[in-house]
């Protein structure tokens, strides 16, 4: 195996692992998150507007952490930096 | 298929380039001052109003009590910042449902420049709120150790903000383009709702976060009273 499918393969295999490693936490977080805002919603229903909004807020920023997973394996696929390396140094030999 | 629209060029000429990030960012600002101007030509102040007077009002009245509850009691002087924040990001992902837009935010180099101009203002709210030695100095709350975290949070906060808006934004026209080569039909409708959604909700957080930066380093060390109602 030349060094062009060694990237290939460790960088795919490393993207799938990222974005499924990454997702199993934040999976876990947000889920606490509505099951805690839904049983706080049922004793304080006056307070729902509130407890909306900071709820948007905070899935938005536990999502994030999948997010930040996500960019990094889609970097993986298609803007590889060391892909082009690899693809600059065999053209230059 | 690309991951943003920095990569659809109109236009070049030597190292001068008119991508899609540039031409779809001017458009927005120009559809955002046009409409605004166009709107504030004829303000009445009787009870006949415009129904588009009364839009804009409810936006800037409604963006107004939005960031009185971040907790800067003056809204006017951050509406300027934080509302353009919110409406430009808002406007570029509700404009997604137009065919052949492409979000400028969905490209990191317009959500550094949004994130970089968050971590320029906050600074100089809080120098113009407390003075420049008592701003620096809450860099060295509670103790001096904390100096480096300090900076490395101011910076860290910075490039988060950048991240997760470009990640929303480009996953959202990622996954359309994925959906629409496995199940071209329906579902693809529904993914654009949701994207619609998360895209209101990312507007929403990036400037409200901006609001909890600079209230944060307004009020910073006040007398107690202010900082028994701090937010977490």
């Amino acid at each position: 195996m030349d060094s062009m499918t060694l990237i290939a393969i460790a960088s795919i295999v490393t993207a799938g692992l990222t974005i499924a490693l990454g997702s199993i936490g934040p999976a876990l977080g947000e889920g606490r998150a509505v099951a805690t805002a839904l049983s706080s919603l049922a004793q304080q229903p006056d307070a729902a507007t509130t407890i909306t909004r900071t709820l948007f807020v905070g899935l938005a920023m536990i999502e994030s952490i999948a997010i930040y997973c996500f960019v990094v394996s889609m970097i993986l696929i298609f803007a590889n930096p060391f892909w082009n390396h690899a693809i600059a140094q065999t053209v230059g030999k | 298929m690309h991951l943003s629209p920095d990569q659809i060029v109109y236009w070049h000429y030597g190292f001068l380039k008119l991508n899609g990030t540039i031409a779809f960012t001017w458009a927005l600002m120009l559809v955002l001052t046009a409409g605004s101007a166009l709107v504030t030509r004829r303000l009445s102040m009787d009870l006949n109003r415009a129904r588009w007077q009364n839009l804009l009002e409810i936006v800037v009245t409604g963006i107004e009590k939005q960031i009185e509850d971040v907790g800067l009691s003056h809204p006017q002087k951050y509406i300027g910042f934080l509302g353009t924040l919110f409406l430009f990001i808002a406007l570029a992902s509700l404009c997604t449902i137009i065919p052949g837009f492409e979000p400028p935010t969905g490209s990191l180099s317009t959500t550094a420049a949004l994130a970089l101009c968050v971590l320029v203002a906050v600074p100089m709210f809080g120098i113009e709120e407390q003075g420049l030695g008592s701003y620096l100095k809450s860099y060295l709350e509670p103790t001096v150790i904390m100096l480096p975290f300090n900076i490395i949070s101011e910076l860290s906060r910075t490039l988060a903000l950048a991240v997760r808006l470009f990640g929303n934004m480009m996953s959202g026209t990622m996954i359309l383009a994925i959906l629409l080569t496995i199940t071209p039909f329906i579902f693809p409708i529904a993914m654009s709702a949701l994207g619609l959604l998360t895209g209101m909700v990312q507007a929403y957080i990036f400037s409200i976060l901006a609001g909890v930066y600079i209230a944060s380093a307004t009020r910073a060390r006040r007398p107690k009273p202010a900082q028994a109602a701090t937010p977490s």
